[in-house]
């Protein structure tokens, strides 16, 4: 009986020593893993096979009337027109944090926007919403969506056809001012004008 | 003689395992977010990259490494050469000795492994996610994959890279404005959105193939594409009706379908893991909030996110319990909410949370200067580790799922 206590603390103190040391047990089964490069972008590997994907349609049924100026046109792009940046530059409308509201004091410059398009009826133009870096990266997306689209639902009010305005949004990508204060940020907080006509 | 020593050893051991039975501390798969105790481990015996990788991987799945005397488990092995090692219980069992009853440390082993192939990081990782797997039941993440963009001077690419940023490849090469990557389930292949073309459209890559077409290219903003669970689905936000919506169609591109039809915009749509609702960031009347709409239709419901103002940037978890979100205030904060809403919790300063496939980590962006970094967050614990950076701002990171 003496005995059996003797070498229960003996495998007991062996047991102790196999933990805290950890390299004298024989370990079995090493797990294999696959080769470094395997599973990498780029690579030729099938193993989750191809997937090519389908590009939409784009003649979809038509939708409801929406806030912006109705329905964006489809039979020009930025690809199809020369631009000119300069030509409204100085029309370049500014706006209050997180809002896409057009403010009274830049109802001029639209004005000025509008008596051009009225005057020389080849004229298209592209509405480019910005915004400052006060906000997350798709929320600010979407907001600069926004701001370019309040701009052509002005336009439009203003009897400019909605199929000559293209609207683009930059979020906070492609700010005016770098900075990281209210100067800067007031001036990214912005909807550019540019002139476009048929190539 | 030599067989009844085994025998003994046996005894002794069967005894040690029903006296450290009194000393186990549950481990559970639910978890209060915020305020969950880490597991104490004491890691020994690792050296240089190899030990490096296991307190980071372990870290950010909730786990912290204190000294042995402390620990719940010890993990101790080697890596000269390749990397093994065992994990045991450190518990406290009463053995009775000739002087009467005495506390002595058990050890119990959990875990027994080596590894072969590879690079020693791949067999740290191996070894992590098996410890995570033995001590918790639920499947590691350090084997898993993040993709991000990286931003400089107004245009950027979208890169892939190990979850903790480690071996990052960039797989566009266009110098174009590029945003919003996101997994495709289950698959090696990505959606995105880039500017390579114009204006903001959706790509589709399959990154095996190498294969890319544009997905969505509508006038105005196609972006921010969120795949179903399942892979049947697409939603994302559009402009073309002239206004930024919320819109679904099928994964070949057929069956678009608007969602929502307002005079605000939504941003950011993440599915639930049943494939039956879209969560996304709206605003109505002005303030913002998360809502859910049915992926086949009908009205928009609030999802209340009391105490974390202006949310956007959901994620459903992948066990359906939970949606992570940035909060905006005067800087961002990472909250997470019931997936039925409530009251949320603020976890720690950043943006753009994505989900773990082990419903517990998070990746996420954190502004330093002007420009952003990932980093990666144990919701539980709240322990935070930052991931390796490339050079540029990283931001958007969608995990592999």
């Amino acid at each position: 009986m003496k005995l059996i206590k003797l070498t229960a603390m003996l495998a007991l103190a062996l047991a102790m020593t196999f933990a805290a040391t950890g390299c004298k047990r024989k370990v079995l089964n090493p797990t294999p893993l696959p080769g470094q490069r395997a599973g990498t972008p780029g690579g030729t590997g099938p193993q989750f096979g191809g997937d090519t994907g389908v590009p939409l349609r784009q003649d979809d049924s038509a939708i409801g009337k929406q806030p912006g100026g109705g329905e964006l046109p489809t039979n020009w792009s930025r690809e199809t027109v020369n631009t000119d940046a300069a030509r409204f530059e100085a029309q370049t409308v500014y706006f209050a944090l997180d809002s896409h509201q057009v403010r009274d004091t830049e109802r001029m410059k639209l004005e000025t926007v509008a008596a051009a398009m009225n005057s020389q009826p080849n004229l298209l133009l592209i509405i480019e919403g910005h915004c400052d870096e006060r906000g997350t990266e798709e929320y600010n997306r979407a907001l600069g969506s926004q701001r370019a689209l309040s701009l052509r639902e002005e336009l439009v009010k203003a009897g400019i056809s909605g199929q000559r305005i293209l609207t683009e949004t930059y979020g906070e990508d492609r700010p005016a001012v770098q900075g990281h204060n209210e100067a800067a940020w007031s001036k990214n907080r912005r909807g550019a004008f540019i002139a476009a006509t048929p190539k | 003689m030599k067989s009844f020593l085994k025998l003994s050893l046996i005894a002794a051991l069967a005894f040690a395992t029903v006296a450290r039975a009194e000393d186990v501390i549950e481990i559970s798969k639910t978890y209060v977010p915020g305020s969950t105790p880490p597991i104490k481990v004491n890691i020994s015996g690792f050296t240089g990259e190899v030990n490096e990788v296991l307190n980071f991987d372990l870290y950010v799945m909730g786990f912290i490494n204190v000294p042995a005397d402390q620990a719940q488990f010890l993990i101790s092995g080697s890596n000269n050469g390749s990397v093994q090692g065992t994990v045991t219980d450190r518990a406290v069992a009463s053995v009775s000795t000739g002087a009467g009853n005495v506390n002595r440390v058990t050890g119990y082993t959990r875990l027994n492994k080596a590894y072969t192939g590879g690079s020693l990081r791949r067999q740290a990782h191996a070894f992590a996610d098996d410890i995570v797997l033995t001590l918790t039941g639920t499947k590691g993440i350090a084997q898993t994959k993040i993709a991000f963009k990286s931003a400089a001077a107004g245009s950027g690419e979208i890169y892939v890279s190990d979850f903790d940023g480690h071996n990052a490849q960039a797989v566009t090469h266009d110098g174009a404005i590029v945003a919003a990557p996101t997994w495709v389930p289950g698959r090696l292949a990505l959606y995105y959105t880039s500017y390579r073309l114009g204006s903001p459209n959706i790509f589709h890559h399959d990154l095996s193939s190498g294969s890319r077409n544009a997905f969505a290219r509508y006038p105005g903003m196609s972006t921010s594409a969120a795949v179903s669970p399942d892979g049947s689905r697409v939603a994302m936000i559009l402009d073309k009706s002239g206004n930024p919506e919320l819109w679904v169609c099928n994964a070949d591109g057929s069956g678009l379908k608007q969602l929502t039809r307002t005079p605000e915009d939504e941003s950011s749509p993440c599915w639930s893991p049943d494939g039956k609702w879209i969560c996304y960031a709206g605003k109505q009347g002005g303030v913002r909030g998360l809502y859910k709409v049915s992926a086949s239709g009908g009205a928009a419901q609030r999802i209340y996110t009391r105490g974390a103002p202006n949310p956007s940037e959901p994620d459903w978890s992948p066990d359906g319990k939970w949606i992570v979100f940035t909060s905006q205030t005067g800087g961002f904060q990472i909250h997470v909410v019931p997936a039925e809403g409530g009251t949320s919790t603020l976890l720690v300063d950043g943006e753009d949370p994505s989900w773990a496939p082990n419903s517990r980590t998070v990746v996420f962006a954190k502004r330093s200067g002007g420009s952003r970094r990932l980093s990666l967050l144990d919701v539980p614990t709240k322990q935070v580790k930052d991931a390796a950076r490339i050079s540029g701002s990283n931001s958007q990171p969608s995990w592999a799922k």
